[in-house]
């Protein structure tokens, strides 16, 4: 039954392409018949493991066992299903070849989530990628193609990046898929250069995600890319990147900590990049599609921070990891949905300049419901979906920190030692990594001993904590821009709202509130 | 689990309900929605008082929110049913109910949504009732990022005025800046207690803990008081969030919500033990209070609008309580906020009622001759002042005295701050009512006052029955949020004779400089402190110019020019920029030309010949 999850999109995806069926109609139906084959699944996974025949000399099989494929399988089928039902296409081919990128995208999306064997787990990531690029250079907005070879590069050297690591895993552990991986583990076998492979997965794996500083492709290609590419990928694919590293965590959850762990004390680093640095960058956008695709970068950083106290606690931190899978969903359904309703405010005032816009909620005021709640649902109010895995993230870093407990060690070897080679990069660049490491560590450290104690993980949270406030920041600026106030010429324009925006918009919202006030459903998958 | 035994969730349930039908079925008949609030909040009332009349259902059921591995970490919902909860229950379902009747009253003819101002309401009450029943901190910090929320919609209601969604926007960023340290001092709680269950935290000795640790965690879990009780320096959103209507004025930012920092601050105190709050945190906690509350009534001497003053009688009276939590006066505390909840919701609604029938006036320069013209709610406005300025016999003044009488014993220091603010906040109340009550009219707003409507007088009577009567024992003791509560009754001590002169020297002074209703202008006005004054020191104009637009917007810029040209630029596409130049270089070598090709042929043959030469 799994295999028709993928293969559906893809079927549908050649009859709109060679039968030239109706883009959105077709698109939509198969959607449709996604979204209820995956609900299904995810609820009855039992039967649903089957190998279909073989990868590249391994096995391929497709599974849906653990709580994060599931979480994350439901999240593609949801999000698909808006964004086929809610595109807005110029034209009839534009339809076409939207709905084609948007099923295939979902497709991939799905397949990487369900797949066994590693190389397939790769191979289904790259094909969802190609249709993001040729949508943004056919049908993006602004310098298009720019953006698209920009994108196409960055993530294409990420990928490879990826492959490397990737390959020298499995190489060194022999085994080529993650049941396999898990069984090498078992029996003791040892990864030979666990720094090296940490380093080109987090790289690869990170860039995919935007971390910081690999980060700088994504903004730029959401605001280009159309809606229900901007939907799929930030919502569903990107989420690729942290699914690969939890992935591999759980699998060799003995071992993650000498795999990744001389890493962790970087990776904090960066995902403060994440969430203070792109989120002051957040701050600035005069555009609503910049400050959105910056906003998606941000809330990154929480869910890399859940990984790092993972990988802290040698992946028995299971808090953690359901944290981080139910704000993966969240914000994958919180993001498409903004991304849906920026595209609508587009269609409506023909702008997306922050500057010339405002009281729109006055004509428009179930869009501004609409955006209201996705934006609360942004920056972490209770009883919406995000609050439920940022809150869980949160005591997640607490869960393994007894007070005092850590005084001994915190603070002085913050960094660790994988930093060194960092230090002596030559030309003077080792010297600034060395003073803003040496900084970081004097902050860490003293913070940690006003506290009593924190361990890496803690004090790198109470950072992370300000987040919350630049996220209130932006949104609510933009709320206040584009709906409240006076009414501007931009807003003058706005019509109606059809009923098909309408619906898609109220779709994804009916599931964050849903996720919101029952996250058990989620957590008890 | 039986349903009698579930009653206590009816509180939460019936408002978010109603919220939610008010908000997606009811949103083009206001009626309709504004019966279905009000019913739910006399429901709620009504359930209230049937459990303070002996009503025993037992525990109620927890609901499992989020499950975790660690059970001791698993979010759940549970309710308390101890006499503090409950007793808190009467004030925010109380004055909730008659804000609501008011309502109907004032936002008649209004043009806005009112559906969206009703479920903002009930909203309100849903997270307020959170707030005050949850039986752990993570549900309390639900509650307490809900009231926000609610609070931000209903400032806002009138969305279409620049000043209103402004005063939103800072009131929900300012409260998230306390909850910054909030959510913090509850992860502190994690490690400390192991646990965020009220009940259980009393099991748990914290002693073994070092002390500044406990430290940072009582004040960083205060934080979240700071922002939401609006302490000094976080006090800058209330004053602004009169843009609001007056009800929610009333409501949210009087009464109930920003005595919700007071309140969690004492469940702390009860649970955790009052061992936990060390000296220094003791000390930091009292000093904020008695700033706030010794700036906020300076302030409120030089307002002109009727509602700020309210506005900064508030943050000066929550100053009061905050100062007494930090002298572990809890009891006291939390009997200040109970009166203090009346009189000001009676305040606060008068003033609406005041500035309804002048025509949505709110410059006291502009009223004046207001007792002749509507008497009843003139009226019932001076009880309300009576009470907030102490005279003895009211409510105000028991309560006030409860907490002098706490910081003489603790702390001389604070008691004479609270006296001294005793003798301002007389002066300023006198200087509103002679004001805009005596002489006459100033205005034309003022000319034509007439009563208000039978929706809102009713609401006011009750409450001026509530200002006078509630203070005394037979009240008291059956309502004040605390357990097993006796109220102080008339005590001829020490405190009562500065207080006594406290008011007769606010009254006084206020008496001499502003006459019997007769001057136009504030005598007091024009010099440089009245200058401040009326700039509220300048700490608003602080933070907008320093703080966001320097700091944070200077900031931001820089970060986001440093990505834009270093990360993106620099890095990314200088990298791009190197490898395609290399790309051109490598090119030069098969260009394609016969010439080109023999003449480096023939430069390499050269080269060769002549090395072997060599």
């Amino acid at each position: 039954m799994l295999i028709w999850l993928i293969l559906i999109p893809v079927i549908a995806a050649a009859l709109i392409g060679l039968l030239r069926m109706p883009g959105r109609a077709t698109a939509t139906v198969a959607a449709a018949i996604m979204l209820v084959l995956g609900v299904a699944a995810v609820l009855c996974p039992a039967e649903c493991s089957a190998c279909l025949s073989t990868f590249c000399g391994q096995p391929l099989q497709f599974s849906l066992v653990t709580l994060l494929s599931k979480a994350m399988v439901l999240l593609a089928v949801l999000v698909t299903f808006a964004a086929v039902f809610g595109m807005k296409a110029p034209d009839s081919n534009a339809e076409r070849s939207w709905a084609i990128s948007s099923l295939l995208i979902s497709a991939g999306a799905i397949g990487a989530f369900m797949s066994d064997n590693i190389l397939a787990f790769y191979g289904f990531h790259e094909l969802a990628l190609i249709p993001t690029f040729i949508m943004i250079g056919c049908y993006g907005r602004g310098d298009r193609r720019t953006i698209a070879w920009t994108t196409t590069v960055y993530l294409g050297l990420a990928s490879m990046i990826l492959l490397a690591g990737l390959l020298l895993l499995c190489a060194q552990m022999h085994a080529w898929t993650f049941t396999g991986l898990a069984d090498s583990v078992l029996h003791g076998i040892r990864p030979t250069t666990p720094c090296l492979i940490a380093g080109l997965l987090i790289i690869g794996f990170g860039t995919l995600v935007s971390l910081f500083p690999f980060h700088t492709w994504a903004a730029p290609a959401y605001a280009s890319a159309p809606t229900p590419i901007a939907m799929l990928h930030a919502g569903v694919l990107k989420k690729f990147g942290l699914y690969g590293l939890f992935t591999l965590g759980m699998t060799c959850a003995p071992i993650c900590n000498e795999l990744f762990g001389s890493w962790n004390n970087l990776l904090l680093l960066l995902l403060l990049g994440n969430i203070l640095w792109v989120g002051y960058v957040t701050v600035v956008p005069t555009r609503l599609d910049d400050m959105q695709g910056n906003s998606s970068v941000k809330h990154m950083g929480y869910i890399c921070l859940a990984f790092a106290a993972f990988i802290a606690s040698a992946g028995t931190n299971e808090l953690a990891l359901n944290g981080a899978t139910m704000l993966m969903l969240a914000h994958g359904l919180t993001i498409a949905m903004l991304f849906l309703l920026t595209g609508q405010i587009e269609s409506q005032t023909r702008t997306l300049e922050l500057d010339s816009m405002g009281g729109l909620a006055r004509k428009l005021p179930t869009l501004g419901f609409l955006f209201g709640l996705a934006g609360m649902a942004s920056i972490g109010l209770p009883l919406l979906a995000n609050f439920a895995g940022e809150y869980t993230i949160f005591v997640s870093c607490f869960e393994d920190w007894t007070p005092g407990a850590t005084l001994a060690t915190a603070g002085c070897d913050v960094l660790g030692c994988s930093c060194t080679w960092l230090q002596n990069l030559p030309w003077g660049i080792g010297c600034v990594f060395g003073w803003i490491i040496g900084g970081f560590s004097w902050i860490i450290s003293s913070i940690s001993t006003l506290f009593g104690g924190l361990g890496a993980v803690q004090v790198t949270l109470v950072f992370a904590l300000w987040g919350l406030v630049i996220s209130a920041i932006y949104m609510l600026r933009a709320f206040r821009t584009i709906f409240e106030g006076e009414i501007a010429n931009t807003s003058e324009r706005a019509t109606k709202l059809t009923k098909a925006d309408l619906i898609a918009a109220a779709f994804l919202a009916a599931f964050i509130v849903l996720f919101g006030i029952a996250p058990q459903l989620i957590m008890n998958l | 689990m039986n349903m009698i035994q579930n009653l206590p969730w009816l509180f939460l349930v019936l408002p978010l309900l109603v919220a939610a039908i008010d908000w997606l079925c009811f949103s083009k008949c206001p009626k309709t929605a504004a019966t279905l609030s009000t019913l739910s909040a006399a429901a709620t009332f009504g359930l209230c008082i049937a459990y303070l009349s002996g009503l025993q259902t037992g525990i109620p059921g927890v609901y499992v929110w989020m499950p975790t591995a660690s059970a001791a970490l698993d979010l759940h919902l549970g309710l308390i049913t101890d006499d503090l909860a409950m007793r808190m229950m009467l004030v925010v379902t109380g004055i909730g109910l008659l804000v609501h009747i008011f309502s109907i009253g004032y936002m008649k003819g209004d043009s806005s949504n009112l559906s969206r101002y009703f479920a903002g309401l009930s909203i309100f009450m849903f997270s307020m009732s959170t707030i005050v029943l949850a039986d752990n901190l993570a549900m309390t910090f639900i509650g307490w990022e809900m009231v926000g929320f609610s609070s931000y919609l209903l400032i806002g209601h009138w969305f279409h005025k620049a000043s209103a969604a402004d005063a939103a926007k800072k009131a929900f960023i300012t409260n998230r800046v306390g909850d910054f340290g909030f959510l913090l001092g509850i992860l502190l709680t994690i490690g400390v207690f192991g646990t965020l269950t009220f009940a259980d935290m009393g099991n748990v000795s914290g002693t073994a803990v070092a002390p500044a640790l406990l430290t940072a965690m009582v004040i960083c879990l205060f934080c979240g008081a700071i922002g939401k009780s609006a302490q000094f320096p976080l006090h800058v959103w209330l004053p602004d969030a009169m843009e609001g209507p007056t009800p929610v004025s009333a409501l949210i930012h009087a009464a109930t919500m920003v005595a919700a920092g007071v309140y969690m601050m004492v469940r702390l105190q009860v649970s955790m033990g009052t061992e936990i709050f060390t000296e220094t945190a003791c000390l930091v906690i009292s000093t904020v209070g008695a700033i706030t509350a010794v700036m906020a009534a300076i302030i409120a001497t030089q307002q002109d609008d009727i509602k700020r003053v309210l506005a900064y009688s508030t943050l000066s009276q929550l100053g009061y309580m905050v100062m007494a939590v930090g002298l572990l006066a809890g009891e006291a505390a939390m009997f200040h906020l109970y009166t203090h909840a009346w009189f000001k919701a009676l305040l606060f609604l008068g003033a609406g009622a005041i500035i309804v029938c002048c025509h949505h006036e709110q410059d006291i320069w502009k009223m004046g001759g207001l007792a002749k013209r509507m008497p009843l709610t003139v009226l019932c406005f001076l009880m309300g002042t009576f009470a907030l300025i102490a005279v003895p016999g009211f409510s105000g003044f028991f309560s006030k005295e409860a907490i002098l009488d706490a910081a003489i014993v603790n702390h001389p220091t604070f008691f004479w701050i609270g006296a001294g603010v005793a003798a301002i906040t007389t002066f300023y109340m006198t200087r509103l009512c002679l004001v805009a009550f005596l002489g006459s009219a100033r205005d034309h707003g003022a000319e034509h006052a007439t009563e208000a409507g039978p929706t809102m007088v009713l609401p006011l009577l009750l409450l001026a029955v509530m200002a006078i009567i509630s203070g005394y024992g037979f009240m008291a003791d059956k309502l004040v949020p605390a357990e097993g509560f006796t109220a102080p009754g008339f005590h001829f001590g020490f405190t009562f004779y500065v207080s006594l002169g406290a008011l007769v020297l606010g009254l006084a002074a206020a008496i001499v400089v502003y006459g019997w209703g007769k001057r136009e202008r504030d005598p007091l006005a024009g010099n440089f402190i009245s200058k401040a004054l009326r700039n509220r020191l300048y700490i608003d104009a602080i933070y907008d110019k320093l703080v966001i637009g320097g700091i944070q917007e200077c900031g931001a810029r820089i970060i986001e020019f440093i990505d834009f040209v270093v990360i993106r630029g620099l890095l990314v596409q200088g990298i791009s920029w190197l490898v395609g130049r290399f790309g051109v270089l490598l090119s030069w070598l098969q260009c394609g030309s016969l010439r080109a090709y023999s003449c480096i042929t023939g430069l390499g043959l050269l080269i060769i010949i002549i090395i072997i030469a060599l």
